[in-house]
């Protein structure tokens, strides 16, 4: 089997996902576009060689919508042979990305490619694109459908994590991202984001509240006590009996931020790396992706990750650096209590609390940022997953060569 | 035609009015169904006809479908005949929508289910101006979704949120919301509705509906393309999930026709709901429900159970011995039916305090503008509070509700026995002890008799009437007449320990206490007994029952028969709770659950070290147990002739103590499982969890035999004897 390599990786900078966020004017072709260029441009390479960019999104609709992989590949002036595609795995949209690309490396049906994603959120807001399995009553109600922050106010009640607990974790997040920028450990990766003038509008996450306090934390409002009593706690309570009252621990402040962003990573074989004067940096070892039970929805990680394990015939042990995007703290604690896995093992540079998560696009941005840290820390291996909506995960191993 | 009439007027407008032939009020039948096809086709095919009027000869414009033809559907027809039953009737509506001559429905009074259903159809409705006009699509409250157009043409004029609102809670609406709603276009004064009908159709009016117009592009085609309807849809399924639960189709069909048919064109958006209306009316859950709560509840206040030939009485004063809770609520529903109450107690403060429960209800319902202030004070008025026994000369009728104690009871009677007619009917309220034993008392053993109520007894419907050693069947008809004239429904049952609720309930309440004691974390057990329907769990009905009277029940059960005696499951669990942990309910300070300040409880955290929870429990198991534990304890109940007619049983269980109506009551749940799938289940717990659940031999014959206690279409030889109250009263 041929070998997958990972030869390099951008993202823009993350900006608030709202009407005020830095990068708000930016379309979502836009946003690709720039990270394709930068990626092109700062490895001199020749898009000719490249058989396909497959791009995620976590809702793919409207300006999102249509094969917006293709679109950015022409507007990055890349070679017309180069193809398009787009995925969707809701979260986990832009690791399956990468994924694709390297299964098709490795399957000897491509030489090289890009995977990655988008999400602009402030502009393809929450809600866009919804479908049968939140919209449609016939669906959401044998499917026993609850939105995410009640599945991880559900781990919460049921694991006992108290709204300290989750806190604590939200606030070494921020100081961890905090430093990690302080430290300028991401900006290997960051492509700064232009207007159309090409002035910068963005070169540094921007939704980071580097010392963020508990007190502070403390006074947000439970986010997703009104969906619960609106209905979804009886919807919980059919599936999970032992539950006497979900407890309520979830805010915007440690939940992943709604943000916007693209990340890419190039993908490609040993040959490839060399008709492109390349040298490659990681190599795939395994992936894999799983579904689990849908209402706790975030779940899947635990289980992807033994799944990937398995495939790559290693142990946990053997992993030095775990990457989980921060979708909420129960999920993380969930993770890392049924792992094992010590906290100065897993998001060593902050996550998705602390910087936001751009749904579609965040797979390929972990990836890049633990391989950078592999790399500062000259540490060999590492195990990245997402869990995703309706209770799909995915998981990649990689290692450096 | 025998339900219609068809009256042509000056400049084309022909009136068509609905005047059913057969009951007070029009439904849709079959026999109106025919009529209608052919008034449409020939107020159609009639050039002279340039618009029509449509409005009713009787106090309401419609109020719906014959229920008792529905249920009947259930057995006899198959879902291809329930489909294109209900495409017929939406046919028809279909041919006056599309009949190229502008309808106008004049609204006066209720239109309500198939009743708006046609006036939806209509180019335009007119609403008359007064309190009792109101309109309404209530099919989910009998397990049914509208299925004549009712769901499409109401989410197309009113939109999906409003429509879900009105489909799924099938609340009536006044006409001022309803025009808010576009529901109604125009509202106006009784003398003016024709004249407005008229008016309307003079100007000519293009009678195609926006959903018909060629090309047209209507916003909710675009389905949850729109964000807000997506998560419209998202929320109204978890509303059902808590409001409904799951065991009930109705609320789910209706959700899944709004979404599917919405971006549909007419004629196919209502054949899906034919589909999903045949595949309501084929299912059980709409028969259980029509056939307790309509057909078997209507009947029982007709006098199901009463004697022929007694008869009939009123009762005109009646004496409430005991003016607590239940005495107190006796009262107020009798003072309320036009009863002149005589409330006894030991002195007159306690008697006037239990006058003063009226006052505050009554005060409840004037602020909610439900009754106004001189009815409040009639009602007052008609309560005199005393303690002298001698006020209750000339009663015809005695409630006593005082303590629950055999001494007490027996000297309370002699003394009111002292001063009533000799022709009075006594009434005891007790629930606990046998009527037989307190009939001893009586120096009219044969006119004394059981008349159970429930608490709060002004919201709660049934009464238990129970029939000692020596009651006569004329007492038996005054009681149930008196029963009659409280609009509540009775169910008729014979003497024995609990009669039948308290019997049967005592077994829900037990079986949870036993499955804490079984290692059952207690969320679970009242999370099971919710996923079946019950209002609540079994632990916080213990709770707030306190354990001293079940534990007290099985007391004297146990010194009465001795080792006969099967002994309710949860004893144990109960006993150490109140005798070794000190824990005795709500009233006792707390008992399976701790009560915190603000009026808020939960799960008492020190449970799970008495009752060390494990993780060997089913959930499917544990709702099949709360179940099957009632409906095999109803069967013993038939079978020792504490109960005579499977009626009694679902509505004693449905509205005595809130067995889940979808079930249509313990007995219609067996019917509905099957009978041999119940005895094989039965069998199954037996072995499991203990004789408790050992099918009855009653029951293992009938399986044998095949014969269900409802034999085909709820229609059986009790319904033959003409007993069925018609649809439409």
């Amino acid at each position: 089997m041929t070998e997958a390599f990972i030869y390099d990786h951008v993202r823009t900078p993350r900006g608030r996902g709202r009407e005020d966020g830095s990068l708000h004017e930016v379309t979502s072709v836009g946003l690709a576009t720039q990270v394709l260029e930068a990626i092109r441009d700062r490895n001199e390479l020749d898009t000719a060689l490249l058989d396909d960019v497959i791009l995620g999104s976590a809702q793919p609709v409207g300006e999102q919508g249509g094969v917006l992989a293709r679109a950015a590949v022409l507007n990055a002036g890349y070679a017309q042979t180069v193809g398009g595609q787009q995925v969707n795995r809701f979260c986990a949209s832009a690791l399956d990305a990468v994924n694709l690309i390297a299964a098709q490396v490795m399957a000897g049906m491509i030489k090289g490619g890009i995977g990655g994603g988008v999400e602009a959120m402030s502009r393809t807001k929450l809600g866009y694109d919804s479908g049968p399995w939140a919209a449609d009553p016939a669906i959401t109600l044998s499917n026993h459908y609850a939105p995410q922050g009640i599945g991880a106010d559900l781990i919460a009640t049921l694991d006992g994590y108290t709204r300290e607990d989750v806190d604590s974790y939200a606030i070494e997040s921020q100081r961890r991202a905090a430093e990690s920028w302080a430290e300028g450990r991401f900006g290997g990766a960051i492509v700064p984001v232009r207007d159309a003038i090409g002035e910068v509008l963005l070169d540094r996450d921007e939704l980071i509240r580097p010392g963020t306090t508990l007190e502070q934390l403390a006074k947000l409002k439970p986010a997703f006590e009104g969906f619960g009593k609106a209905g979804f706690e009886a919807v919980v309570k059919d599936r999970y009996p032992q539950v006497e009252q979900l407890s309520y621990v979830h805010h915007g402040g440690n939940s992943s931020g709604i943000v916007d962003g693209s990340g890419v990573v190039l993908v490609g074989s040993e040959a490839f790396g060399k008709s492109a004067g390349l040298k490659p940096r990681a190599k795939i070892r395994s992936y894999a992706s799983i579904g689990s039970e849908p209402t706790i929805m975030l779940t899947a990680p635990a289980a992807v990750t033994e799944k990937a394990l398995s495939i790559a015939g290693m142990s946990k042990d053997d992993i030095d650096l775990f990457e989980l995007n921060e979708a909420f703290a129960s999920m993380m604690l969930r993770y890392m209590r049924t792992l094992d896995i010590p906290h100065d093992k897993i998001n060593v540079n902050g996550g998705a609390i602390a910087m936001g998560h751009p749904m579609g696009a965040t797979g390929a941005m972990i990836l890049g940022t633990v391989l950078d840290e592999l790399e500062r820390r000259d540490l060999n291996t590492a195990l990245v997953s997402l869990c995703a909506a309706n209770g799909l995960g995915t998981a990649t191993i990689i290692e450096r060569v | 035609m025998r339900h219609l009439n068809i009256l042509k007027g000056a400049n084309g407008v022909a009136t068509l009015v609905l005047d059913n032939a057969d009951a007070p009020m029009n439904v849709i039948s079959l026999d109106f169904t025919g009529e209608m096809e052919e008034a449409i086709a020939s107020l159609t095919a009639d050039e002279s006809v340039k618009g029509v009027i449509l409005s009713s000869a009787k106090p309401a414009f419609m109020a719906g479908a014959d229920l008792k033809f529905l249920v009947g559907a259930y057995d006899q027809l198959t879902k291809r005949d329930h489909f294109e039953f209900s495409q017929r009737v939406s046919g028809m509506l279909r041919a006056i929508e599309r009949s190229g001559k502008p309808w106008v429905a004049i609204i006066d009074g209720l239109a309500l289910g198939g009743g708006l259903e046609l006036a939806l159809a209509c180019h335009r409705r007119i609403a008359v101006d007064r309190p009792g006009t109101g309109v309404g699509l209530p099919e989910v409250n009998v397990g049914l979704l509208p299925g004549a157009g009712g769901t499409q043409r109401l989410l197309r004029i009113a939109g999906v949120k409003a429509a879900l609102d009105l489909l799924l809670s099938g609340r009536q609406l006044g006409a001022k919301e309803a025009l808010a709603l576009k529901i109604i276009d125009e509202i106006v004064p009784a003398d003016e509705a024709v004249s407005s009908a008229k008016a309307w159709l003079a100007t000519n009016p293009d009678p195609v509906k926006p959903w018909d117009v060629k090309g047209a592009q209507a916003p909710q085609k675009l389905g949850i393309l729109v964000p807000a309807d997506a998560a419209h849809y998202s929320m109204a399924a978890a509303q059902v999930a808590k409001q409904a639960g799951y065991n009930q189709p109705a609320a789910a069909a209706i959700l899944s026709t709004v979404y599917e048919g919405a971006q549909l064109p007419m004629d196919k958006a209502l054949s899906v709901e034919s589909k999903y209306f045949a595949q309501l009316l084929g299912s059980p859950v709409a028969r259980n429900i029509i056939r307790t709560s309509f057909i078997s509840r209507k009947a029982a206040e007709k006098g199901a159970r009463r004697p022929a030939g007694v008869p009939k009485s009123k009762v005109s004063k009646v004496g409430v011995l005991g003016a607590g809770m239940m005495g107190a609520g006796i009262a107020y529903v009798s003072a309320k039916a036009g009863i002149e109450v005589v409330l006894l107690d030991r002195d007159v403060p306690t008697a006037e305090k239990g006058r003063q429960y009226s006052a505050k209800v009554t005060q409840k319902l004037i602020a909610s503008g439900k009754m106004t202030e001189a009815d409040a004070e009639a009602i007052l008025a008609r309560i005199t509070a005393t303690d002298d026994f001698a006020a209750l000369e000339g009663c015809d009728m005695i409630v006593e509700a005082v303590f629950e104690d055999l001494a007490i009871k027996a000297e309370t009677t002699a003394k009111a026995e002292a001063v009533i007619p000799e022709s009075a009917v006594f009434g005891s309220n007790t629930s606990t002890l046998p009527i037989s034993e307190l009939a001893k008392a009586s120096k009219r053993p044969d006119q004394f008799i059981g008349v159970h109520f429930f608490s709060p007894v002004d919201r709660m419907s049934l009464v238990e009437v129970i029939m000692g050693r020596q009651t006569s069947p004329e007492t038996l008809a005054k009681a149930l007449d008196f029963v009659a004239q409280l609009r509540k429904t009775p169910i008729v049952v014979n003497d024995s320990r609990g009669f039948y609720t308290s019997r049967v309930f005592q077994t829900m309440i037990h079986e949870g206490a036993a499955m804490l004691g079984e290692g059952v974390p207690p969320a679970v057990i009242e999370n099971a007994a919710k996923a079946i329907g019950m209002p609540v769990g079994p632990l916080v009905l213990l709770d707030e029952l306190s354990f001293d009277l079940p534990l007290m029940i099985v007391d004297q059960a146990i010194e009465q028969e001795g080792s006969k005696y099967l002994v309710p499951a949860g004893v144990q669990t109960l006993r150490r709770m109140r005798d070794e942990i000190g824990r005795g309910g709500r009233k006792a300070g707390g008992g399976f659950y701790e009560y915190l300040e603000g009026g808020k409880k939960q799960l008492w955290k020190g449970l799970s070290d008495h009752f060390p929870e494990n993780d060997d429990w089913n959930i499917e198991d544990l709702k099949a147990r709360f179940l099957y534990t009632q409906a095999i304890e109803t069967v013993r109940c038939l079978e020792e002739g504490v109960l005579e007619t499977k009626e009694d049983a679902d509505l004693g269980s449905v509205y005595g103590w809130g067995f889940p109506l979808w079930t249509g009551g313990t007995i219609s749940y067996i019917d509905t499982v099957g009978l041999p799938a119940f005895e094989r289940e039965a069998d199954r717990l037996a072995q499991l969890y203990g004789p408790r659940f050992s099918p009855p031999q009653s029951l293992r014959d009938r399986a044998s035999k095949g014969t269900p206690f409802y034999a085909g279409a709820g229609q059986d030889e009790t319904a033959s004897e003409g007993r069925l109250a018609s649809a439409d009263s």
